[in-house]
């Protein structure tokens, strides 16, 4: 039987028919058609499905979707601007900091979280940040380079 | 892709509606906090409870308090990331904030609780795996099985206690609050686990952690906790150390040593005989030693992880000289 949930998602309202046992990223996915937060191991080992609650990076396939009702949910979706790319994805994509790209929705939401916590966070605290990111491709050092670079940027953007 | 069983969800909005939630739906729900360790073990299909009870709406239970005598209360429903973060508990309870700060990955400690740490299941390499795998094996003893895969003829689950935060806290002298809806009653952390890995504590069903209640600490304490996993993150420990030294004035004279190691059987070990080793002497090199021959006298790693527990046992007693000398360095 399907019950209403109201999610919050990268400020806009949702309400939608689910059943009790989703998690919030199958409610992303196949309800919402937000397809950005990636299903990897589906039971928190990988990080591919991270999303950004109340602020601070979580993962959405350890979430009900009707716990996270009254919460902020924030997706990949929701980094770029009408006027362009989040400084961030910019940055991924100079630095190739992404090869096959399943990782990198989580690792730009672990990173959003971190630069907005943090402006000027050194190395070491990006690893730490990004320690609950699996990526099998790039070897992580482009990944550090790009959010460096970011937040870089971001720090130049805010006077 | 791994779905959940089917359950009916409730979220409550304090701890009088979840125990009225609980009595309404006796035997047949189980609590649910972060739901970090709970949501895999169901996607594994290890529970399959018919209602879900939520307590994350218990907003009266995230708190971090200094009380009255100097000791420190913490709630059950307090983050591990604000534990790890708390100025006060790194200041007041360093062990314990490292721990905290060391579980799983960033993601699982913004999500994970203290009192769900706490009532972390225990793991076991035969006990973590899809429906698929254990049924291939023929189950085991801790889930829908009879026999054990780890010791052959073993009748009680030896699956590895997990839990960062229980060492740091048991060696700090920790007790934990739990309410029910028959009542209230308090346990020291020591006594809280059973040794059997089925049902590796005492809280019963309905019982729900409200708090952790550290008291006051002795003067001269210093401790500190390690983490020994294959990765420096996400990993469950393969070898945990909690250590808390206590000093006499004059900072190099030792009156005792709390030292309590876990993932190794299916609760924590306090190492004993430690008392007469320490007590009135210096933490020289050789007491040290004595200290780690202690350590691995007494950690009896198993096959319940795939790390080889030989290695793990030869390792203990390294890691616990390593822990001895931060503390002295520390005064």
């Amino acid at each position: 039987m399907k019950v209403v949930c109201t999610l919050r998602v990268n400020g806009e309202p949702h309400e939608i028919a689910i059943p009790p046992h989703w998690t919030l990223l199958e409610a992303l996915r196949y309800e919402l058609g937000l397809t950005g937060s990636k299903q990897g191991c589906d039971k928190g080992d990988c990080g591919a499905c991270t999303v950004i609650v109340d602020g601070r990076p979580e993962l959405s396939c350890l979430t009900l979707a009707l716990g996270a009702e009254g919460r902020d949910v924030r997706t990949v979706e929701g980094l770029a601007t009408p006027q362009g790319l989040h400084p961030l994805q910019d940055c991924f994509d100079l630095n190739g900091a992404a090869q096959c790209g399943f990782c990198t929705p989580g690792i730009l939401m672990s990173a959003a979280a971190l630069l907005e916590h943090n402006p000027s966070p050194t190395r070491e605290e990006i690893k730490q940040a990004l320690a609950g990111n699996l990526c099998r491709c790039t070897g992580y050092t482009k990944i550090l380079d790009a959010v460096e670079q970011a937040a870089a940027r971001l720090r130049e953007a805010r006077p | 892709m791994l779905r959940l069983p089917r359950f009916q969800y409730h979220a409550p909005r304090s701890l009088t509606g979840a125990l009225e939630l609980a009595s309404r739906h006796a035997n047949e729900f189980m609590y649910i906090a972060g739901g970090t360790d709970l949501l895999p073990n169901m996607k594994h299909l290890l529970f399959e409870p018919p209602h879900l009870i939520s307590l994350r709406g218990l907003r009266e239970l995230d708190f971090i308090e200094v009380q009255g005598g100097g000791g420190i209360r913490i709630g059950a429903l307090t983050t591990l990331t604000r534990i790890a973060e708390s100025d006060l508990a790194r200041r007041e309870l360093p062990s314990l904030a490292q721990a905290a700060g060391l579980v799983a990955g960033p993601q699982i400690r913004n999500m994970g609780t203290l009192g769900g740490n706490v009532c972390l299941d225990t793991r076991c390499v035969y006990y973590n795996q899809t429906l698929f795998w254990r049924k291939a094996l023929g189950y085991c003893l801790k889930k829908d099985g009879s026999q054990c895969h780890v010791v052959q003829s073993g009748k009680r689950c030896v699956a590895a206690h997990s839990a960062d935060t229980v060492p740091a806290l048991i060696t700090l002298g920790a007790a934990v609050e739990l309410q029910s809806p028959r009542g209230a009653r308090e346990i020291r952390l020591e006594d809280f686990f059973s040794g059997d890995g089925v049902k590796n504590t005492v809280r019963e069903a309905d019982e729900i952690i409200t708090a952790v209640r550290i008291p006051p600490q002795p003067r001269g304490r210093r401790a500190n906790y390690t983490k020994v996993r294959i990765r420096n993150s996400i990993d469950f420990p393969i070898l945990s150390i909690a250590l808390a030294v206590d000093f006499r004035e004059d900072g190099r004279t030792c009156d005792n040593v709390e030292l309590v190691m876990t993932a190794l059987g299916s609760k924590p070990r306090r190492i004993g005989n430690l008392h007469g080793v320490v007590e009135g002497r210096a933490l020289t090199a050789e007491v040290i030693q004595a200290v780690a021959h202690q350590a691995h006298r007494q950690a009896h790693p198993l096959t319940n992880i795939n790390v080889d527990p030989e290695w793990r046992r030869e390792v203990a007693p390294v890691y616990v000289r390593r822990a001895l000398e931060r503390a002295v360095r520390a005064g």
